[in-house]
């Protein structure tokens, strides 16, 4: 499954020329809006890709993420806004002129070719001569480790090795943008791992800039060097993946990535909200919220849990997660919330055990408005 | 990960499941009996009607060669317009407007309904005169006859593939359309665009009433006026076509399943939604 170190070493310099020589172009999508029938899909998405950078677009079904990639591919048009790579407004460039590289989401292999015809294919297209393209096509399979299976029919390969193939495909046209369409979606959990890291190590080292479209938030924090969060067409947030889970812009990303608590506390219109009995400042969007009545949101490293004798909680469960423990408390009101506390320091907290739970000193939260 | 690259390469070397043996119980052998003996009576009937001297004597009889030709000009013109014309519609149709599938289902099946005197006057009142009373206008006549069971054929070979991600994989490898079309679309359409085929020559091969309208001596008219000269003759050429009708059959469904068990491709299905052989081998891994 892994690269072929040996063969990346050797194979290295002719296929660094087959994908790019390291030279991603800067790709800037302007105001891009896309209506289908009465559905907003993209409602002016803005984002700028340096060159040879990682981007994902993450956010749930609908959110228009997916058809900004078909934009981008040159397989959708935008109602308004523009693409450009490299500086040239590609959008009135047919998709098959774009020069761009795609890995699809279902297996799209040509099944009446091998894997190293599918490679070529696009090398054919660019009329290299034979004897050149099946060199490069056979480095780029043993590039992504499947060097023996060059004359196997895509039936014939199992779906992890497809999408591998998929990606040399891709990789061989020398593309200066990689698009990604949720490409390890089908795949099962052991091999997505495992392809992921193979897709972050090539795209690293050939420089490509690479626009990556998933629904999975593991996915997207581990592999991307930017992650931009949709929301109904738009861009909620665009940041580094710590920067995402430690300070959310909005409620909606706060949720989306990572598991977040809802405590009920007080705002009190000077960026503090008091929240557990602590008073805790806030970040994030809160221009909007009046004073008074708020959800808080805290992530469960942010909260404290200890055992006490007549607490405002009580232990309803525990997740072993190693090092840490998952303690599932439910707070009085009915709030339920989920508490992060060092396994060595959860061990009296059984279920039914009565708590405390507390907001850890310092941390700025978000707030929203109280449902 | 060196583990997994075992396990993947096992996974992908790993031979297909042996076929289930599955039971045969006896009412299907009951049926299969029926079937049969309603199919197989009139056979051997009409072989032991005409005698096997008849089938030696049905190539040498006037106008045999003629009519045997002309039905097989005008098969091949009919195979050839209809792969023409009906393969890059059903494509765009399953591309660009998925939605009108059921229309095209609908209007596909005109020529079966409609009786064949007025599909003639129909053509008869619109055809350019240099193409009436020429052979090429019955031609243009069985492309219309062929429609639906042509348009079944490659809708179901469609079906068996994801033609939208294939056509769309293509494009972004720099193929235009028409690359996209020959290198693509058309070799993993083969086994549909071989069932159409048969399908359309055994119909023209078979057709009477459009030929003997249009005053047409093809194989079938000529079987039928050659009934009145000698029954056993006519009754040997009837089963002579049916029997090269069926030999083409199967020689193209022994192809096209050679090239799917080749290519995991689909499996030849003149009418049915194409059985999906095309899967992932391990695909869990």
């Amino acid at each position: 499954m892994t690269m072929n170190a040996a063969a990346g070493t050797e194979a290295s310099g002719s296929v660094r020329g087959a994908a790019g020589d390291g030279a991603g172009a800067p790709v800037v999508l302007d105001s891009l809006s896309r209506s289908f029938g009465a559905v907003r899909a993209l409602d002016g998405l803005s984002l700028d890709i340096a060159p040879g950078e990682l981007v994902a677009l993450l956010g749930p079904s609908g959110c228009g993420k997916t058809t900004a990639l078909r934009i981008v591919a040159g397989f959708e048009h935008a109602d308004a806004g523009s693409v450009t790579v490299d500086g040239r407004d590609v959008s009135p460039v047919p998709a098959a002129k774009r020069d761009m590289g795609m890995v699809f989401q279902s297996y799209s292999l040509f099944p009446n070719m091998t894997a190293l015809e599918n490679v070529a294919f696009g090398l054919r297209m660019r009329k290299i001569a034979a004897g050149q393209r099946n060199k490069r096509a056979a480095a780029l399979l043993d590039m992504v480790g499947l060097a023996p299976q060059a004359r196997q029919y895509p039936h014939q390969l199992s779906g992890g090795q497809q999408q591998r193939v998929a990606l040399a495909r891709a990789l061989a046209i020398e593309p200066r943008v990689l698009l990604l369409d949720e490409p390890l979606s089908a795949l099962d959990a052991k091999v997505r791992l495992q392809l992921r890291e193979q897709i972050r190590t090539l795209q690293q080292r050939l420089g490509t800039t690479t626009l990556f479209v998933t629904h999975d938030q593991e996915e997207a924090l581990s592999m991307a060097d930017r992650v931009g969060v949709m929301r109904d067409g738009r861009l909620e947030q665009i940041a580094t993946p710590s920067e995402l889970y430690s300070t959310p812009a909005t409620a909606f990303v706060a949720e989306f990535v990572g598991t977040m608590n809802r405590v009920p506390g007080t705002y009190q219109g000077n960026d503090e909200v008091t929240v557990l009995g602590t008073v805790a400042p806030v970040h994030g969007e809160h221009a909007n919220v009046p004073a008074g009545a708020v959800d808080v949101l805290v992530r469960p490293e942010g909260l404290t849990v200890e055992a006490v004798a007549a607490g405002d909680g009580i232990v309803t469960d525990r997740t072993f997660l190693g090092s840490l423990t998952r303690v599932s408390v439910l707070l009085s009101g009915d709030v339920a919330v989920k508490v992060d506390k060092p396994s060595t320091a959860a061990v009296d907290l059984v279920p039914g055990t009565s708590v405390q739970v507390g907001v850890a000193g310092g941390e700025p939260v978000l707030i929203t408005e109280h449902k | 990960m060196a583990a997994v690259a075992s396990a993947e390469q096992i996974g992908s070397q790993a031979p297909r499941p042996a076929a289930r043996r599955r039971s045969f119980p006896v009412w299907r052998w009951a049926v299969l009996l029926i079937a049969a003996v309603y199919f197989g009576i009139p056979l051997y009937s009409g072989l032991k009607f005409a005698g096997f001297k008849a089938f030696t004597q049905v190539v040498g009889y006037q106008d045999f060669g003629s009519a045997f030709g002309l039905s097989l000009r005008l098969a091949l013109i009919a195979t050839v317009l209809t792969l023409v014309l009906m393969v890059p519609t059903t494509v765009y149709v399953h591309l660009r407007l998925p939605r009108i599938r059921r229309m095209m289902e609908a209007i596909t099946i005109l020529p079966i309904v409609i009786p064949p005197i007025v599909l003639i006057i129909g053509v008869l009142k619109v055809a350019p005169g240099f193409l009436i009373s020429t052979p090429n206008l019955l031609g243009l006549e069985y492309v219309i006859l062929a429609m639906p069971f042509a348009y079944r054929s490659l809708d179901s070979g469609l079906r068996s593939f994801d033609v939208k991600t294939l056509v769309e994989a293509s494009n972004s490898l720099g193929a235009g359309w028409p690359t996209t079309l020959w290198r693509v679309v058309i070799p993993n359409l083969r086994t549909a665009m071989l069932s159409a085929t048969v399908l359309t020559v055994a119909l023209v091969l078979g057709e009477y009433t459009m030929a003997s309208l249009d005053n047409f001596q093809t194989f079938p008219v000529w079987i039928v006026n050659f009934e009145q000269n000698s029954g056993t003759v006519a009754v040997a050429a009837s089963l002579l076509a049916l029997f090269v009708t069926w030999l083409l059959l199967m020689l193209i469904v022994t192809l096209g399943s050679r090239r799917a068990r080749k290519h995991g491709g689909a499996e030849v299905a003149l009418f049915t939604v194409s059985t999906q052989t095309r899967q992932t081998v391990g695909e869990t891994e």
